[in-house]
Order: structure tokens, then C-alpha cells, then sequence
């Protein structure tokens, strides 16, 4: 192909793009004008129907549940084909860890650095449980709050050493965790089907609005996928950090 | 849309061209993190929370962190 003629399909391209872009634009709604009837249903229903005062979870957990459990698999499937990626290479065998954590070198942190994360460790744990617990009364959710309290582990890390670190942060429980938060949520949508309901409805009790003990399964949901998140989170960045070891002779491949 | 609403659309504009036109991996990995607080921030002034608290856990410091492992793990410890 010629420069002349790739040059012709580029401007082609280019303004055929620009001018869908253009019709796109101006048939979109007004700014802060939402021309759909659900959002506005369900911000005037949910409150009523299911006693929770954050819609938007109401939405995640209850009306549109199935689409969420399929979006924490995502994150699950995410995790674990990390966590796949990464172990090929040092194994699987239960023995000796492939870098054990004695042998990293000692980063001095300053006292600011030291005091500073230390004093985050707890506020951001007891925000990150705060928003995993209240996820139907106040924004936030499950996914925030699991988040938050993943990121919170690696403190651990940035406060003192990564032999500290993988002492709070134990590799083989949180596997477990990051497991039972991702079966419990699809156990909640089965326990539904043997009380009778469909998957995934809203059996329980749905108990008093403004109260932490309200919106039926909501909340247990909720709770399943802050582990999920927070153990996920935690995973992550544990295996990355294996990675930033001093490598091996025998960790690099000739 | 409020001049609150504007300054942030435009911050944020700002923002992403500036992780786009920083090349050191290292300085991007920052200031993606400020990118994803001033995310949050535009979140927050068009009345998102739920959306702006997952961009703060996840955008402003979950991706940049792990984006800092990553730095850490390839980059040569003699250089």
C-alpha cells in the first residue's frame, strides 16, 4: 500500500470516527439529566421494599444480584490466574518457601514513615470494617470496604519490614478467606432456593430501615464479598511483592 | 453543572494527559495515584460516593501500589 493511500484511509477513518463521536454527542441527554425510568423507580421503591438506605447496594446485592455474583468471579478468576501466573515458576510444593522472608535485606524506614503508617493501620482497618458492615445503610459496600482493607495489609509492609508483613498477612489464610467469601455469596443464593424463593431473593427478614440488621440478605452478601475483595486485594499484592526479591541464580532462566 | 463540577472535569482532563505524557514509569505510577484522588474528588461533586469510594480504594492507591511491586520487581537493583 502506498503512503498516499494509507494516508487516504487514515483521513477517511479518522473523520468517519470524529463524525459518529459528533452524532453521538449531541444526542446525548443534558448534563445531570437521566432519561431512564428505572434509577428513578428504584431510588423511590428500594427504601420501602427492601428497609436499606443505600439504593445503590440495594441494586448491587438484591435487584440486580446476579450480575454482581458474575463480577466477583471476575475478580476471583483475576486473582487466581495471577496467582497462577506468578507460582509457576517457584512451585507448588509445600516445602521451603522459594524466598524466604529472613533473607530479604533490611530497609531502614524513617520514624515519621514508621509512626505515620502505624497510626493509618487502625483508622483505615476500622474504616474498611465500618464500610463492609454498613454497606446498606451508607455508601460504600462490600467491594470499598474489602478494598480499603486489603490496601491496609500492605501498611504492614511500608511501617516496619516484609518479615512482619508476611507474619500479619499469612498467605495460607487468606486463600481461605478470599475462597469462602466467593462461595458463601453463591451459598446465600442457593440457601435462598431451599427456603423456597428463586436464586438469589431476598428471604430473610427484612427487619427495621436505618438499623444494621436490616435488608434481608443484603447485608450477608455484602459481608461475603468484603472477604472476597479484602482477601483478593491482599493476594495481589502479596504475590507481587514475592516478586521483588533479590533474584536467585536459579530464579533466572538462561 | 456548577463551577465546582467544571474545575474538576478540567482537573481531571489535566490529570490524564499528564500520566499519559509522563514517561518515567516510576513518576507515572504517582501521579496516576493523584490522577485517581482527583477522580474521586470528581466523583464526590456529582454526588457518585459509592462510585468515588471505590475510585479512591482502587484508582488512587490499589493500582498505583501494585503498579510500584511491579516497578520494583523488574527494575535492576545495581542501576
Amino acid at each position: 500500500m502506498s503512503t498516499r493511500l494509507r494516508l487516504f484511509v487514515l483521513w477517511v477513518g479518522a473523520v468517519g470516527l470524529g463524525l459518529l463521536i459528533a452524532i453521538a454527542i449531541w444526542r446525548l441527554p443534558g448534563f445531570g439529566h437521566y432519561p431512564g425510568p428505572y434509577g428513578d423507580m428504584l431510588n423511590s421503591l428500594a427504601p420501602y421494599e427492601r428497609q436499606v438506605t443505600n439504593v445503590v447496594t440495594a441494586i448491587n446485592f438484591d435487584y440486580r444480584a446476579l450480575d454482581t455474583l458474575g463480577e466477583e468471579f471476575i475478580l476471583f478468576a483475576a486473582v487466581s490466574g495471577l496467582v497462577l501466573l506468578l507460582r509457576g515458576k517457584r512451585g507448588e510444593s509445600a516445602g521451603e518457601p522459594p524466598n524466604p522472608p529472613d533473607e530479604r535485606a533490611l530497609v531502614p524506614r524513617s520514624d515519621a514513615l514508621r509512626w505515620a503508617s502505624l497510626g493509618f493501620i487502625a483508622v483505615i482497618n476500622l474504616f474498611g470494617s465500618y464500610m463492609v458492615l454498613h454497606g446498606h445503610l451508607t455508601p460504600g459496600g462490600g467491594f470499598q470496604g474489602g478494598a480499603i482493607l486489603g490496601i491496609a495489609s500492605i501498611l504492614v509492609y511500608v511501617a516496619f519490614d516484609y518479615r512482619s508483613y508476611r507474619k500479619t498477612t499469612p498467605k495460607e489464610w487468606i486463600e481461605v478467606v478470599e475462597a469462602i467469601g466467593a462461595g458463601s455469596y453463591a451459598l446465600v443464593g442457593l440457601g435462598a432456593i431451599f427456603a423456597g424463593g428463586a436464586f438469589l431473593q431476598n428471604v430473610l427478614p427484612l427487619g427495621e430501615r436505618g438499623h444494621l440488621f436490616s435488608g434481608g440478605t443484603i447485608p450477608l452478601i455484602n459481608f461475603a464479598v468484603g472477604l472476597e475483595v479484602a482477601a483478593g486485594f491482599a493476594l495481589l499484592f502479596l504475590e507481587f511483592l514475592e516478586e521483588t526479591r533479590t533474584p536467585k541464580p536459579e530464579d533466572i532462566e538462561s | 453543572m456548577n463551577a465546582l463540577q467544571v474545575v474538576m472535569f478540567l482537573l481531571v482532563a489535566a490529570g490524564g494527559t499528564l500520566t499519559v505524557l509522563t514517561r518515567d514509569p516510576l513518576r507515572q505510577a504517582l501521579i496516576f495515584s493523584l490522577y485517581g484522588l482527583l477522580m474521586t474528588i470528581l466523583f464526590v461533586v456529582i454526588k457518585a460516593g459509592d462510585v468515588a469510594l471505590s475510585e479512591l480504594a482502587v484508582g488512587a492507591a490499589a493500582t498505583p501500589l501494585m503498579l510500584l511491586a511491579a516497578i520494583a520487581s523488574v527494575r535492576n537493583p545495581d542501576e
